[in-house]
């Protein structure tokens, strides 16, 4: 009884303040926006590459869509060409041996280069070994005329594999005169397409962190002013439960809570015509469940706080760091100290099962074990604060 | 002789090295109008907040309508008005009316009728539907004397009741709770005001948390050989200082 006259006091004051109203419907999904035209164009890069005294053939089989090939003569200076010409790498080649300079300002364009090189000299080596190989087999014809017999084939063909070493899938038939055959190579994606972006891949991960972030955010807040005008003390000049408040609090700011989730993932969904291959639903309690510990987190550390202006001071102390973890940055990979340090932030558990349900399509059982962690944050946060209240009241 | 509606016993109270009240006794039996009077940081609110079981006491117990606090179910018959107001801003006087009359219990005709009830004894009807938003400082005082009204309580603790209130809604007030005080309710006001402090039924003087003297006003003037509270008030605090000096 009393709890629902809380909640309902929590829906009007909230329905009252438009601003904050729109923060948490609208901005989540302004940014979202946001992110999602910024990592769009991820593949239009082009990498702008000088190149001296390179062989013809290598500058040819650097050639893609991603780089631009300019030549400059024998002797020009790597480091004034590139500043002169906002070059992404120099290439200068002398007595065959290459030499390359990056500018490296912009380390994706670095990597553009690399690659195109690594696949330039791939290609040349493959065509090389083609033509020995083609040579090759004229002289093991060759032999096969003058030795008839079938042993003599089977030798002739371990030495074909033997000075080819497997490089390419031409040697296992080097008795038919065939050409090389040009390998078409065919992708699955079991996520997403070959059009994935960052964006796409992050999405999921990206939802549970507004929902947290903003649901924080705003229960911290509205807590932290009903301590700083007294309304809390009066409030527990009545005789409600202190349990009753929590709860009132809970139930009220999780309304919202779930209504922005729905929005956020159906603006998602919808809009940017995201693929999930998990369950919407399990994604939705996910987030459901990151929401309650963000709401039982924002009013537990509000009490720490004596102005919005400390509680703002603790967006980077605790939120930003959540984000790291949070999957965006893979943590397979960290220092060990690094991968413990994750397990201490909700936002971690959230994003490895958001990742998992969206990206793998994991159904609840498999990340059953991350949903109960999350559950076991937002009880503990609750237990803490209604024992929190106790400050202001004794009973 | 009837049940005392409050009843506190050698209270104390410190926050760390700062003492706060010292031995206080108090009672109030139904029916009366007690005063608490003294200067800002005298304790006068700290000992409020005992009664209400909101602070915890260093010793010494304090008894609300016979039961010992702190207790859930008594504040229920307490009736609360803070010093400072405590109301939520975004809502209408009756919203927050509403709210905090649920809270206290109050339900659904009970409550309707209490509300317009309330709202004309602090002459806020008409402003009813308003958010408190728009409420100027005295508006404000009386929403949260409402407030403390709502639940009909058998117990009144007022702290600083009157404040930004002007004369004339003032004697209103005060000819409200002369009212319920003739119902049989106990009210506990704490003022500097000392004009007001001459139309409680008994005084309590504290200052530096210590009860200086206790009695009806009348009493005390006689005891101090003067014709106001205020020199009471201010005899006692220059006695009370000269002790000290001795010590």
């Amino acid at each position: 009884m009393r709890t629902i006259a809380i909640v309902k006091r929590v829906l009007r004051e909230m329905l009252r303040d438009k601003r904050t109203l729109a923060l948490m419907f609208i901005a989540p999904l302004f940014i979202l926006s946001l992110m999602y035209f910024l990592f769009q164009n991820n593949s239009t890069s082009v990498a702008k590459i000088g190149v001296s005294n390179v062989d013809t053939s290598l500058v040819k089989a650097l050639k893609n869509q991603h780089t631009d090939l300019a030549s400059y003569g024998t002797h020009a200076n790597a480091k004034t060409t590139i500043r002169q010409h906002n070059l992404a790498a120099f290439i200068h080649e002398e007595d065959g041996k290459l030499t390359v300079t990056y500018s490296n300002s912009q380390p994706s364009d670095t990597a553009l280069v690399k690659q195109a090189l690594q696949g330039g000299v791939t290609k040349l080596k493959v065509q090389a070994l083609v033509a020995a190989t083609k040579t090759q087999k004229r002289v093991l014809q060759q032999q096969a005329k003058v030795l008839k017999t079938v042993m003599a084939q089977q030798q002739k063909l371990q030495a074909a594999q033997g000075t080819t070493r497997g490089q390419t899938a031409t040697v296992g038939n080097s008795t038919s005169p065939k050409a090389v055959p040009a390998y078409t190579v065919t992708s699955h994606y079991l996520y997403g397409n070959s059009d994935s972006t960052f964006f796409d891949t992050f999405l999921p991960v990206l939802l549970g962190f507004f929902v947290f972030f903003f649901v924080f955010l705003i229960s911290g807040i509205s807590l932290l002013n009903e301590r700083t005008t007294g309304t809390l003390t009066r409030l527990l000049a009545t005789p409600v439960r202190r349990g009753e408040i929590i709860t009132g609090y809970l139930v009220g700011y999780g309304i919202f809570a779930v209504i922005q989730t729905i929005i956020t993932v159906t603006f998602a969904l919808t809009v940017f015509n995201v693929h999930m291959l998990g369950s919407v639903w399990i994604i939705l309690l996910i987030n459901f469940l990151l929401a309650m510990v963000a709401l039982s987190m924002g009013i537990f550390i509000s009490t720490f706080a004596n102005s919005e202006f400390q509680m703002v001071q603790f967006i980077p102390l605790l939120i930003v760091p959540q984000v790291f973890f949070s999957g965006i940055i893979t943590i397979a990979t960290m220092p060990d100290w690094l991968q413990w340090l994750a397990h201490i932030f909700p936002l971690y558990y959230g994003g490895d099962a958001l990742m998992n349900v969206a990206t793998r399509g994991f159904g609840l059982g498999d990340v059953s074990g991350d949903l109960w962690i999350l559950v076991l944050f937002a009880v503990v946060f609750t237990a803490l604060n209604v024992v929190g209240l106790k400050r202001y009241r004794r009973v | 002789m009837a049940q005392p509606m409050i009843d506190v016993r050698d209270v104390a109270k410190r926050f760390g090295d700062n003492v706060v009240l010292k031995q206080i006794n108090l009672h109030l039996p139904a029916g009366r109008v007690l005063g608490l009077i003294g200067p800002s940081g005298a304790g006068k609110t700290t000992l409020v907040k005992s009664i209400l079981g909101m602070e915890k006491v260093d010793a010494g117990t304090t008894t609300v309508l016979g039961t010992q606090m702190p207790n859930r179910q008594i504040m229920q018959k307490i009736g609360y008005m803070a010093q400072s107001d405590a109301l939520y801003e975004t809502l209408t006087a009756r919203e927050n009316l509403r709210f905090f009359g649920e809270l206290m219990g109050v339900k659904g005709p009970a409550l309707a009728k209490s509300i317009t009830h309330v709202a004309q004894v602090v002459n806020l009807t008409a402003m009813l539907d308003r958010r408190v938003s728009a409420y100027s400082g005295g508006m404000k005082r009386r929403l949260s004397l409402a407030i403390a009204l709502i639940a009909d309580p058998d117990l009144l603790i007022l702290d600083e009741p009157t404040v930004g209130i002007d004369p004339e809604l003032r004697q209103q007030i005060w000819a409200e709770l002369r009212t319920l005080k003739q119902h049989g309710k106990a009210i506990l006001v704490t003022t500097h005001v000392m004009d007001e402090a001459e139309r409680c039924d008994e005084l309590m003087l504290i200052r530096e948390g210590i009860a200086l003297a206790q009695g009806t006003p009348t009493q005390l003037k006689q005891e101090y050989a003067v014709d106001t509270i205020e020199q009471v008030f201010l005899k006692a605090g220059r006695l009370q200082d000269e002790n000290h000096s001795d010590r």
